[in-house]
Formats: structure tokens, sequence, C-alpha cells
């Protein structure tokens, strides 16, 4: 099977986040009352084959783990949605 | 003493010839190794140069962490051999796993680039092992992601440990615990950010640079 998967990394908290602080800060002189809790992150997209989602969700883990994160200051919410048949 | 030094290179690695200048002017030799060498030949000390590794992409030092290389860099380590990350190469290291901890954009997002004073805090490591502790050198530092992280847990180990090699005496980039450069437990790898291969010649604005790499190369 083939799993679109969307991998969003965050700063895990208590982690510095000076970009959404920057954003946070400039937001008033933009006009823009009331929004805080800024958060910059990234999201990185792929598909995946694999026999089912457990073992997509096993592979991505492990990738996210590896790799797409540092887990000293980053950590990941994995979505996996099975790919549209053509 | 006549060390023959690995100049680790990656693709976007740009520090790399600064460093053969500098510890050649030691009286050492050297030559680059590129990033997808299985083995570091002859090479007796090893300096992971600074610049742009992979284009920094994903993060500093993440893609560089899987060349083949590294492979060959860790186990010089494992076998205690003096191994030093510059910069970038600080970053490497510590996304290798051969350093805790990690390198985070700076505070204030400024990238800094200067003169800044370090303060030596321990001499018991392959690069400060000439310094006093307590000594102050002047050397420029050239980053973006400086800004040195971790965990408390990990941070108490290494105020216990001795492993504090350097410290910035007006912190430049938010790092905890004004850190410009740490040591493993065997003392043998250390990283800093500051680069002291640019700081080898009071025509560079210092010589401070020498007595750490004077250090490396008699470890």
């Amino acid at each position: 099977m083939t799993f679109d998967a969307v991998v969003e990394v965050r700063l895990r908290p208590g982690i510095a986040d000076p970009q959404g602080a920057t954003i946070e800060r400039a937001l008033p002189a933009l006009g823009f009352d009331g929004v805080g809790g800024v958060q910059v992150g990234k999201s990185i997209r792929f598909t995946v084959e694999a026999a089912d989602e457990a073992a997509a969700r096993s592979l991505v883990d492990d990738l996210c783990h590896r790799f797409l994160t540092n887990p000293v200051i980053e950590d990941s919410v994995v979505t996996l949605t099975a790919a549209a048949v053509a | 003493m006549a060390r023959h030094v690995a100049v680790i290179r990656f693709p976007g690695t740009n520090c790399e010839f600064d460093v053969v200048e500098a510890v050649t002017a030691e009286g050492a030799t050297a030559e680059i190794v590129f990033h997808d060498a299985t083995s570091l030949g002859a090479a007796d000390a090893v300096v992971v140069a600074g610049g742009f590794a992979h284009g920094d992409y994903l993060r500093p030092g993440a893609i560089a962490r899987f060349s083949p290389v590294m492979e060959a860099v860790a186990a010089f380590a494992a076998d205690g051999g003096p191994v030093v990350g510059i910069c970038n190469g600080f970053q490497v290291l510590t996304e290798a796993h051969l350093l805790p901890g990690a390198l985070q954009k700076n505070a204030g997002l400024k990238f800094r680039c200067g003169m800044v004073d370090l303060r030596v805090d321990s001499s018991d490591s392959v690069l400060t092992s000439g310094a006093a502790e307590g000594q102050l050198l002047r050397i420029p530092i050239n980053h973006f992601e400086g800004n040195y992280t971790c965990s408390p847990g990990t941070l108490a180990e290494l105020r216990d440990q001795d492993r504090v090699v350097l410290r910035y005496v007006d912190n430049p980039n938010g790092s905890v615990d004004d850190i410009a450069g740490i040591c493993n437990e065997g003392r043998n790898v250390v990283g800093l950010m500051p680069h002291p291969e640019r700081a080898i010649s009071e025509l560079l604005g210092s010589d401070d640079g020498r007595v750490l790499l004077r250090s490396f190369l008699a470890a």
C-alpha cells in the first residue's frame, strides 16, 4: 500500500523559538491583535510503501527519530493517510 | 609531535583550507579528506572544518552525519584519537552523537560575525591542554546556529565532569551557561563554535587560536 505521510517537526516544549518570538512581536505593528503562542516548525511530506498502516507508521517513526528531527530540541507529529488509488 | 591531520570536507564545507594553513604553520602536515572516504589514512588527528555541509538543509550537520567518512571519524574517536569540530564541524559532531546537545538558531536571530572573548574553563581536553584555566582568548565567531542547547541533565553532567572547556565572556548567541565549546567524556573530542584557525596571526587581529591548535597537535 502507498501512504501519504506528513511529518510536522516542532521545537520541544521549553526550547526557545526565536523565529516564533520574532513573528509574535511583529504582529501588533501589523494590526493583528489577540494572536499569541506563535511557534515556527517545518512540515515534510512524502509517500511510503508499506504492507499496512502499522508498518508505515513504524518506518516513519524510525525515520523521524534518526533523521528528520533532532530529539534534543525537536519532536514530531506524523499523519498518515492511504493514498488515493489512481 | 609531527602530526598528520585529516581535515574533513563535506559538500559545502568552506573552512578546510584555513585549517590546513593554520595547522601547517604549526609544523603539522595535513590533507583534506572528502565526505565519501571510508578511511582517514595515516592521519593521527582529525578536524571537522566549518562551512555549510550539505547546505545545512534539514538541520546543520543532519545530512553530513550519514557520510561514510563519519563512520571512520567515530571509530577514530572511539580509539581515543583527537578530534575537533569547529563551527559547522561542532554541529556535525552533535548530530553524529559524538558530543551531546544541539546547536540552535542564535537568540535574536542574528548572524553573529566578529571577534569575541573566550575564557578557558577547563584545560583538560585535547584542544585546551596547553592553555591555563581562566586564560582569556580573542577568537572570531561566524555563525547563525551557534546557540548551544541541551537537557538540564546533560548540562549538569557537563558541569560535574568539567567538560565545558570554553565559555563566552559576553554571550553572543544565547547558548546555555555561556557555552562556547565542550568535550566528550574521553576528553579527546572537542566541539566549539569559534574559529581558532582564523586567529593565528596578529595580522588577523589575534593569534590566540595558536595555543589551542598547538595543544591539539601535541595531544
